[in-house]
């Protein structure tokens, strides 16, 4: 069966990226002797599926990933072992058993919630209600980005759902996180910097994921952790 | 949660910075002030090589099960970081605590080949603690040394308060209890060197003097002070199944470059090849319990969760409980889908049929290790492999269905004329043949595909070629053209890849490992024009070692193309092995005959080793 696995990820650990995330969970659930189900062949491997990645520097308090299991305990159960083998920043918190018929984490997600803080001995150059407030009074918001051979425009007003300012120093806002449509939370901060003419300085701001989530029928986005069922 | 040592705004900015954040599963932290020594053991390369290396593992689960010991661990800053660190007077700092070197009370350096020696004064010099050992004060840790280098550490004798000379497992205890005594009793660092050096295995480089003579030759090595002994005897554990292993070793985050479980097997080698510095330094040969290294297999799963495991020893085909070990281990392994990576083994029909079973036979090669292309040269340097056995072993794995071979051979080897040379050619294209002749057409996977590499031969200390000349870099090239001729003018030679090193790093490897204590002056110099990580390619300035010869007036050929006479003291008589230097002398004189010496295990050779009282094969 298919079980799908929320975690969080905080404190140094945000320095360790996605490809190391992945080998970290692997050797965590062999230690934890969770039942996994593995490939075939001469190099086994686990069957596992990791949302959306994480950038390095980012912290986030909804991180999925979904396994394939042979055998579940109950969810306490299985989150108690897999913590007790979580370096320190990592948590696991919370495990549901996905519809045979669900689609994995990665092809899942659709949107990310993120919050922005301003780290200490920083603080930003411009003021963060009315810079939201204007974001959402124009029309368009065009985000320019140079890659090494071409030069992408995005309108940010189509990928950002959500924005607003927690208080002086804080930002939170839910954005498109789909394959296709993926946003940098700092690509909207970059925006609003240059509202007043000002550089986005990405050691400034300290960005959590608060959650990811799928679409659902009616149009509302549904958090990945409350996809499936508790056991 | 600890603070780290590096901001937000630097870690962002170099290459993986997992390197430096330390919190890794299995890395321990005590409360610095519950413990009264502060160890930092160090691989003075970056965090990934460090991180593969066993013996770094075996030591920091030693230390830190020492309750008054806290033992953490550095590697070298990528030059990214070294740049930044400089730039901002950031100090080097150990992973667990994010705390300055400078705060331990020792500093371990492991020395496991001689390219790393700029990278010692790094991190010497990140640190903050001065290069040359009789600079330093009780501010400073106790600089140690250890590993296969240290067997000649003449030419890094003045970086170093100490040297470790052997096995780490006996008596680190003994040192830490010393250290401990002589700080309450408020003695000074130089009287505690000297007092160190009785402890057995302990070098303390400032405790002696070299003098040369005209040609720069030693004339003599002596101790400078009555208590301080002659000699150093190389320490051994000798009962390997009851002692200190890394059950719970640290997990990197980042890959390591031997990204594995290790199970090591057993110590020394009684085969007596006599290029090999390792087969001599580490007699008598020791195995370790069949049943003890189950347990730690087991153990070693659980508590780190690895996908894969392998073998660790200089010759696993030798280890008498091998085929218990490693039917244990499929089982074992095939129950909780983890990959059992084999080291080199002879080829037989034993090992072919463990091998299909644990790997892809289509992906993967077999590799044999014949060194020399003739067998009057395999005479010579003593390796008791026959073209016979290579060519029935090549035959067998053809049949299970390999098609895949690598071959490695030594170049300038003493006494090898162009004949061995052309002989390496002509080896592969027998290989090729046989493939040929024994794989019919409907059944081939394409062409057979043999690699042939070959490597420049150092000659080291404590080999019986100790005393041998070195190529030159001339000599080196010349002969891997000639190698290639060899190869290109066999009539298989569609099937034969052929890869050689590069020659300048062979040409300072020879110096570093035969070299005396005038050579840290060239090591200083090259490091202060800018030479690090000379083990990387892309770092190497040979141009700028040169320059550091020059300036110190030493010259390359005198270290490495002079034959040294038997009699001559070398910088690392004052060393004892165990094994004697008369025998290292026999085996010389042996092998400029063209004389083969039996394996230990049919008939003793009386090498010296047998003092240790431990050898498998010593006493039946």
């Amino acid at each position: 069966m298919k079980l799908r696995i929320k975690f969080s990820k905080k404190g140094p650990l945000r320095f360790i990226g996605h490809l190391d995330i992945m080998r970290y969970f692997q050797k965590a659930i062999r230690r934890s002797d969770i039942d996994i189900a593995y490939s075939t062949g001469f190099s086994p491997h686990q069957i596992m599926s990791f949302a959306a990645p994480l950038g390095v520097g980012v912290e986030s308090e909804g991180e999925y990933f979904d396994i394939e299991a042979n055998s579940v305990t109950t969810a306490d159960d299985m989150i108690k072992r897999l913590n007790a083998e979580m370096a320190e920043g990592m948590v696991i918190t919370g495990m549901r058993i996905l519809p045979d018929n669900a689609k994995n984490a990665m092809a899942s997600v659709k949107a990310a919630s993120y919050r922005l803080n301003w780290k200490e001995g920083y603080a930003p150059e411009y003021d963060l209600s009315a810079a939201v407030a204007r974001f959402h009074d124009q029309k368009e918001v065009t985000y320019v980005k140079q890659t090494a051979k071409s030069t992408i425009e995005r309108n940010l007003k189509e990928a950002v759902y959500e924005l607003k300012a927690i208080d002086d120093r804080t930002v939170y806002m839910l954005v498109d996180a789909s394959s296709a449509g993926n946003v940098k939370p700092g690509a909207v901060l970059e925006c609003l910097a240059g509202f007043y003419n000002r550089e986005y300085n990405s050691n400034a701001v300290q960005i959590t994921r608060e959650d990811t989530f799928t679409d659902s029928v009616d149009g509302v986005f549904l958090s990945l952790g409350e996809v499936g069922e508790t056991f | 949660m600890r603070q780290l040592a590096l901001s937000d705004e630097i870690l962002m900015k170099i290459e993986k910075p997992a390197r430096y954040i330390g919190h890794e599963i299995n890395s321990v932290v005590k409360d610095k002030n519950t413990v009264d020594v502060r160890f930092c053991m160090c691989f003075p390369d970056v965090y990934e090589i460090g991180m593969s290396h066993l013996g770094i593992q075996i030591l920091y689960d030693m230390f830190n099960r020492f309750e008054d010991t806290w033992c953490e661990r550095v590697y070298s800053p990528w030059p990214d970081l070294d740049a930044i660190m400089r730039e901002e007077k950031i100090p080097l700092f150990a992973l667990e605590s994010q705390e300055p070197v400078k705060n331990m009370d020792f500093l371990g350096i492991t020395l496991q080949y001689e390219m790393c020696y700029t990278n010692i004064l790094q991190i010497l010099d990140l640190a903050g603690i001065p290069l040359i050992n009789e600079e330093r004060t009780w501010d400073d840790p106790i600089v140690i040394g250890g590993g296969p280098c240290a067997y000649n550490p003449e030419p890094i004798a003045p970086f170093f308060d100490l040297f470790y000379i052997g096995e780490g497992e006996t008596q680190y205890r003994a040192l830490l209890d010393l250290y401990k005594k002589d700080r309450a009793a408020g003695i000074s660092r130089e009287e505690f060197l000297r007092h160190a050096t009785n402890i057995p295995g302990i070098y303390a480089p400032a405790c002696y003097e070299v003098s040369y003579d005209e040609q720069g030759i030693i004339s003599e090595f002596k101790p400078k002070y009555a208590d301080v002994p002659e000699k150093v005897r190389k320490e051994v554990e000798t009962n390997l199944s009851d002692t200190y292993y890394p059950v719970k070793p640290v997990i990197p985050f980042i890959k390591s470059t031997q990204d594995r479980l290790v199970l090591e097997i057993q110590r020394g080698c009684t085969r007596g090849c006599r290029f090999c510095q390792a087969g001599q330094l580490y007699r008598p040969i020791r195995e370790r319990d069949v049943e003890v290294l189950k347990q730690y297999a087991k153990e070693l799963i659980e508590n780190t969760g690895h996908e894969e495991i392998s073998l660790s020893s200089l010759s696993s085909s030798d280890y008498s409980q091998l085929e218990e070990l490693l039917l244990f281990l499929i089982d074992e392994c095939s129950k909780k889908k983890i990959n059992i990576s084999l080291p080199s083994l002879r080829i037989d029909a034993f090992s072919l049929d463990i091998m299909s079973k644990v790997q892809d036979v289509k992906k993967t090669s077999l590799t044999f290790a014949p060194e020399a292309g003739t067998q009057r040269m395999r005479n010579v340097i003593n390796k008791g492999l026959t073209e016979e056995v290579i060519l029935d072993g090549a035959k067998l794995a053809f049949e299970g269905g390999w098609n895949k071979v690598k071959l490695y051979f030594m170049l300038g080897l003493p006494l090898e004329t162009d004949e061995d040379i052309a002989g390496i050619g002509a080896l592969c294209n027998e290989i090729a043949k046989v493939y040929y002749e024994t794989v019919p057409k409907e059944k081939r996977n394409g062409r057979v595909q043999i690699t042939a590499s070959t490597s420049f031969f150092i000659p080291k200390p404590f080999t019986p070629f100790q005393w041998a000349p070195m190529n030159s870099q001339a000599d080196f090239r010349e002969k891997a053209y000639k190698t290639r001729q060899g190869i290109i003018s066999q009539l298989n030679q569609k099937s034969i890849k052929y890869n050689w090193h590069d020659t300048d790093v062979s040409v300072l490897e020879g110096v570093f490992a035969r070299g005396d204590r005038r050579i840290a002056k060239v090591i200083l110099d090259a490091y202060k024009s800018g030479c690090v990580f000379d083990a990387w390619n892309e770092y190497f300035h040979y141009d700028k070692w040169l320059d550091a010869f020059d300036k110190n007036g030493l010259s390359i050929a005198f270290y490495n193309e002079r034959e040294r006479s038997t009699d001559e003291i070398l910088p690392w008589d004052f060393i004892d092995i165990g094994v004697t230097k008369a025998f290292l002398k026999r085996e010389w004189e042996r092998a400029q005959r063209g004389e083969i010496t039996p394996n230990c295990k049919e008939q003793c050779q009386g090498c010296g080793a047998a003092v240790y009282g431990s050898g498998k094969f010593c006493f039946e």
